[in-house]
């Protein structure tokens, strides 16, 4: 919805031959679109299209680089890297995915809630988050992995906790500035309930910043689920996730091979960027909107 | 000043107090009885039992449990780890100089490189520009443990200058053992810092007052260092304090990366042995030094720019 409000001041402003080849995203907004584009692809179908299974290895293979059909080679138990990259695609991008949009959906509940009530209820959410904002959402994860054992799911959600402080102050304000424009008082005043005005037309107003705040996380949430499964706090081995295989390449990268561990290392590498770029355009788009 | 300066320390008192109680309420929501969580779930004989339920005070309510904990916290005294039958303290004490160790020296890799590739890419042009431009964006993109990984590598093992694992004795070894660790961990905070430097200077180029002073005739060497760079210098100082203060945490990635005996390496092992004792005692100096950092970059923050007062502080 925001797209559509933005293009036409996009091309009114901006008529250089090459904004007018590749439009607001520029060429390397479309290679990064491709690459996040790919990953999810790769998180649906990867596990499905996996030339190998990723969890049977032979050990007679181990290290041993590009070999045949075994485009990147194999991993120390012999197993084939390529389908591990594969198969492990789902785990880290849904993972991310899963804590951009619990994370988003607290911070944007939150945010609405205390711009839109005030007074006791935001003071008493401002100062839970100002503690919450003390606790970094590695060191979360980890007292998480303490209690609950280590798994997928307790890092996801400490890290899910530990971000929606972010998100909820960054809409507040965003909401706090739309709660004082005339046309909700407007729709106040025709005795529309607080609920319709906040669903029906806070919320869509301040989309474009959710968006982008849900996809910079996203680019957050999947470096901080691959360090802490890389820690071994995450994702269990042998379940194949670019974080494990970092950490379980480390032994043959020590050894002079670099294969198991460079390779993941890559793939997150790449999707982070893409990603990360991706937010920073609609971020900047979003306050464009607003100016 | 002195009003917002109470201010801040009784919020960081504040702060400190709910945050070590949810560090100690969290050991309660593990699964099954404090007591088989404080012993990993092993039995033992019943006079053990009997002397760790009085030592821990398990007996006692729940609040006085937290309140003997955090006062004896603030005399230093953190308990004992169960497995291993050493005070919490001891353990932590044999390894937070690693840590302040890396921290430290990751600051000052921030500091000179981000700040100065900043400058530079500000005060230069063109081709200079766009260089540290694309270092900024390649360096940002790069993880604390993908850096750790690729530096391992390239700087270890294929061309040998780095040690890659351990800790190392004496200043000079340590130093070497803690260089590529510091670089990892410096890696996305630099390209962070270098951006915000590189944005404050310019914005800071284009002010009048610097106008004014170029166009009398200073000498450009000394417009830059009295009219920009003092006042670039408010929000460069903040994006540090904050960058820094958040890799305080991070430094357990790095530290597991590369073997380092630190705090952050040892807080994953105990998490892992789940030996909660240690767990609670790292986490709260963590929690303490990322606060305490925070609020010393506020106070700082005022103290460089008069014009802030409480409520006003930028992000």
């Amino acid at each position: 919805m925001s797209i559509e409000i933005l293009d036409p001041v996009a091309e009114v402003a901006e008529t250089s031959p090459e904004r007018r080849r590749f439009g607001r995203l520029g060429w390397l907004g479309w290679i990064s679109l491709g690459i996040v584009v790919l990953a999810l692809l790769l998180a649906l179908l990867g596990p499905v299209l996996r030339p190998f299974d990723p969890n049977t290895g032979d050990l007679s293979f181990s290290n041993v680089g590009p070999y045949g059909s075994h485009l990147l080679g194999f991993d120390q138990q012999g197993r084939d890297v390529l389908s591990r990259l594969m198969a492990g695609a789902r785990t880290t991008i849904f993972g991310a995915a899963f804590v951009a949009l619990l994370s988003v959906a607290i911070g944007t509940t939150l945010a609405i809630a205390t711009a839109w009530f005030g007074g006791k209820l935001d003071a008493g959410v401002s100062a839970g988050l100002d503690v919450l904002f003390a606790f970094p959402g590695i060191l979360l994860a980890v007292v998480a992995a303490a209690v609950f054992g280590p798994s997928l799911l307790s890092a996801g959600l400490s890290l899910a906790i530990a971000y929606s402080p972010y998100v909820a102050r960054v809409l507040r304000g965003a909401a706090l500035k739309e709660r004082s424009l005339a046309y909700i008082a407007a729709l106040e005043v025709q005795g529309f309930g607080a609920w319709r005005l906040c669903v029906r037309h806070l919320l869509p107003n301040i989309s474009s910043l959710i968006v982008a705040q849900g996809t910079i996380l996203f680019g957050f949430a999947m470096v901080d689920l691959a360090a802490i499964s890389f820690l071994g706090l995450g994702v269990q081995p042998p379940q194949a996730d670019w974080g494990v295989m970092v950490s379980e390449g480390k032994s043959g990268l020590l050894q002079s091979y670099p294969m198991v561990s460079m390779s993941a290392v890559l793939c997150i590498v790449g999707v982070v960027a893409a990603v990360s770029f991706l937010g920073d355009r609609l971020d900047a788009a979003s306050k464009d909107v607003r100016r | 000043m002195l009003r917002f300066i109470a201010k801040r320390l009784s919020m960081l008192v504040a702060t400190l107090f709910v945050a070590s109680f949810a560090i100690y309420g969290a050991l309660y929501l593990a699964p099954g009885s404090p007591i088989a969580a404080l012993t990993g779930g092993r039995t033992l004989p019943p006079q053990a039992m009997a002397e760790i339920s009085q030592r821990y005070h398990l007996d006692d309510p729940f609040l006085t449990r937290y309140w003997i904990w955090v006062t004896s916290a603030m005399h230093g005294d953190l308990g004992e780890s169960i497995p291993l039958r050493e005070k919490v303290s001891t353990l932590i004490g044999q390894r937070i100089g690693v840590t302040v160790q890396l921290v430290f020296l990751t600051a000052v890799i921030i500091i000179i490189v981000g700040v100065g590739i900043g400058i530079v890419g500000a005060l230069g042009r063109g081709a200079i520009d766009v260089g540290v431009l694309l270092a900024a964006a390649v360096s940002a993109a790069l993880p604390a443990f993908a850096a750790s990984v690729i530096l391992q590598f390239v700087f270890g093992v294929t061309l040998g200058w780095f040690p890659v694992l351990g800790t190392g004795s004496g200043f000079l070894d340590s130093l070497r053992h803690l260089t590529l660790p510091a670089i990892a961990l410096a890696a996305t905070a630099m390209a962070l810092v270098a951006r915000v430097t590189r944005t404050a200077v310019r914005e800071e180029l284009d002010k009048e007052h610097v106008q004014t002073a170029v166009s009398r005739g200073l000498p450009w060497s000394g417009v830059v260092r009295r009219h920009v760079l003092r006042n670039a210098a408010i929000p460069i100082t903040t994006v540090v304090g904050i960058t820094v203060a958040s890799l305080i945490a991070l430094s357990a990635v790095v530290e597991t990366a590369f073997g380092l005996n630190g705090l952050g390496a040892y807080l994953v092992q105990a998490a892992q042995n789940k030996d909660f004792a240690v767990v609670q005692g790292i986490s709260l100096v963590l929690v303490f030094a990322f606060v305490v950092t925070n609020v010393v970059v506020d106070i700082a923050y005022a103290l460089l720019d008069p014009r802030v007062t409480l409520g006003s502080r930028a992000q």
